[in-house]
């Protein structure tokens, strides 16, 4: 036995290495493939439309005339509302589970809230269905008449529409804001809680001192949330009403990107057709990477002015889309 | 021993039976509407000929039509007729041959009215096209003496995804309606002026059948199952028809009598007494020079069971039979495939 590395070893080393750089390495091609593949299968639609496809808001598979705008808009409105509505609760459950929580509570609690995440989404969407879309529709009729003149609140009371496909994005991101917003709370040192508690802070003070520790985490966990929001296509085309229109009021039968994929891709009958459709989603493969990367730099923006504190703060990797590398 | 002897024996037979048997297997894809009647005859034939596996993958009509001109499957189905366009892109010529028949019906859901309410395709069109805003508009009101309808909002439901059932239903309103021709046109998904789009058959009915106010199209069957009020609708005689197998069947019936022989033909609004005006055939696509003759022969033996025995399945599964003059014409057309 010797101090120094053996020969084998070293040799083990680098195999290791190669075998992992290339599996590494396969989720950048992978990317670049598909990138590649949706750019090169939508030039019909690339050719004919041009930056026109982004602004138009026509959809009429019949004369051929294709525009992304209503799909762009669904999608990023509906992820939206879905960040501002769940945000607060995943990080108040996240708070309770990692702060607050009795000790019995949590394990029970977190098994519950990481349940959520293992539905598989046409149940979510089935519930959608039947059980939240008529529960918005009896909210939009008891709609006071002043609140209608609101462009928020306009239009008939349908249920399904912007209203509901937010609200069942927001359930169905909870789980994965909440528990990774949970283990980057469980990774701040207690030290940081001790410290604020010395200097006479009250409980809640504590907290906001362990949630700015952990902020760089937190936004990661929120990205995350946004990166499942904006791909989610099975539950929301189910009741988000899929009409192409634009609209900021709730109560309006919108439609998503990858709503519109999913629903016209099997019938689509012309080369056009088909070639718009995947442009659909290479818009969508770019709003993903654009996001990805502006979330990239807030987090760098925030952890470098942290930096200047001695503690390097805790933060698991996170991208917006699984596969994604940013 | 013995029991050793049974066992090689045993395992002897069956290696050979496998290696006899040779299974020919055939594929096939397209539209979605026919697929539970066409799985049922690919499995009650292969009962009857074990040696013969047709596939089939309801992957939608477009895809069926792409990968039959791609050559990726035997044959292909679509609810819709192929367009000379897409004829022309095919690598040969490609026939078609109906299968069975189904309709649509308009179902609605209004509060306090359970009666079957009459429609005439303008209404229809006018409806759909977001003209026609109040059930108790006089168009529809006048349509229906007696009932009481409400003055309450119309909320249409439609098909969210291209569909063969979207086709037929667009078919009939730009039939009844120019200004729907111009404005909409026909397709297997259109630009909708008005309404909320629901996934799949089962999708509308749902949504029907939970908003109060709403009127939408689906298939016969899915209005029968699912127990949701349907009206009749007016044909080219003035009369109002209800969707049944025989008023389906009629309406194929009155169109043989000027059948194209490329049977593309579209029998929504066809004339005649009894006749369902938002019916239409389904069909298989098949090349009229098929490289793989073997195939060709079993699919062409296949499509004459299906027309004739095949045809008693229909009905069970909400599908109108052919009628038998269709059959007949059919029959000699299979002639035309080179085998």
């Amino acid at each position: 036995m010797t101090k120094t590395p053996s020969p084998r070893r070293s040799a083990d080393d680098r195999g290791f290495r190669l075998v992992t750089g290339f599996f590494a390495l396969l989720v950048v091609l992978l990317v670049a493939g598909i990138f590649v593949e949706l750019f090169r299968t939508s030039q019909l639609s690339i050719q004919k439309f041009g930056f026109h496809f982004w602004v138009t808001k026509v959809w009429d598979p019949v004369a051929g005339q294709f525009g992304a705008f209503p799909f762009i808009w669904g999608t990023l409105y509906s992820s939206l509302l879905a960040m501002l509505i769940s945000t607060p609760i995943a990080l108040g459950i996240a708070i309770f589970l990692t702060e607050l929580s009795p000790r019995v509570l949590r394990t029970p609690l977190t098994f519950l809230t990481e349940l959520l995440a293992a539905i598989p989404s046409i149940v979510y969407g089935l519930w959608g269905i039947f059980v939240l879309v008529p529960l918005v529709r009896q909210l939009q009729v008891h709609t006071p008449e002043w609140m209608r003149k609101i462009p928020l609140f306009s239009g008939p009371p349908l249920g399904v529409g912007m209203g509901a496909a937010a609200l069942i994005l927001s359930v169905m991101v909870i789980p994965f804001t909440s528990s990774v917003a949970r283990e980057v709370l469980k990774a701040v040192p207690n030290t940081q809680r001790e410290a604020a508690y010395a200097l006479g802070a009250t409980r809640w003070e504590a907290i906001q001192a362990a949630l700015r520790f952990g902020r760089t985490g937190i936004i990661g966990a929120v990205i995350l949330g946004l990166g499942r929001a904006i791909g989610e296509t099975m539950a929301v085309t189910m009741v988000i009403g899929n009409s192409p229109r634009v609209s900021a009021s709730l109560f309006a039968p919108q439609y998503t990107m990858a709503a519109v994929i999913a629903n016209e891709f099997t019938e689509a009958d012309t080369d056009l057709y088909l070639n718009a459709l995947i442009e659909i989603g290479l818009v969508l493969f770019i709003i993903t990477l654009v996001i990805n990367a502006v979330s990239r730099l807030l987090i760098w923006s925030v952890t470098r002015e942290a930096s200047v504190k001695p503690a390097k703060t805790a933060s698991p990797a996170v991208s917006a889309a699984p596969g994604v590398a940013a | 021993m013995k029991l050793a002897k049974f066992i090689l024996a045993g395992a002897l037979g069956m290696v050979a039976a496998l290696v006899g048997a040779q299974t020919v297997q055939i594929n096939g894809a397209g539209a979605t509407f026919p697929y539970p009647i066409y799985s049922k005859w690919f499995s009650e034939y292969n009962k009857v000929h074990p040696d013969i596996a047709i596939n089939y993958q309801s992957i939608g009509s477009g895809g069926g039509i792409r990968q039959l001109s791609a050559e990726t499957v035997f044959f292909g189905a679509t609810d819709g007729p192929m367009t000379e366009e897409q004829l022309k892109g095919a690598p040969g010529a490609i026939l078609h041959f109906p299968t069975v028949l189904g309709a649509n019906v308009p179902v609605y859901n209004i509060p306090g009215i359970d009666v079957e309410l009459k429609f005439s395709g303008a209404v229809l069109a006018n409806i759909f096209l977001g003209k026609i805003t109040k059930w108790n508009d006089a168009a529809i009101t006048a349509l229906n003496p007696g009932v009481k309808l409400p003055a309450t909002d119309i909320t249409v439901a439609h098909r969210s995804d291209g569909s063969g059932t979207t086709y037929i239903w667009v078919d009939f309103l730009s039939k009844v309606s120019p200004e729907w021709k111009d404005k909409v046109g026909v397709a297997t998904s259109v630009n909708w002026p008005v309404g909320i789009g629901g996934k799949g058959n089962e999708g509308v009915a749902g949504l029907v059948k939970q908003t109060p106010g709403s009127i939408g199209y689906v298939e016969l069957i899915y209005a029968l199952q699912n127990k949701i009020d349907y009206g009749t609708v007016q044909n080219l005689e003035g009369e109002f028809v209800e969707a049944s197998l025989q008023s389906i069947t009629a309406a194929a019936a009155a169109a043989s009598k000027a059948m194209p022989a490329d049977f593309r033909v579209s029998i929504t609004n066809a004339p005649g007494k009894g006749v369902y005006p938002v019916s239409s055939f389904t069909w298989l696509l098949f090349y009229q020079d098929p490289k793989d003759k073997p195939k060709a022969k079993i699919m062409v033996d296949f499509l004459k069971w299906a027309l004739t025995d095949g045809q008693k399945y229909a009905g069970d599964l909400g599908y109108a039979p052919l009628p038998k003059d269709v059959v007949a014409l059919e029959m000699e057309a299979l002639k035309k495939i080179k085998l």
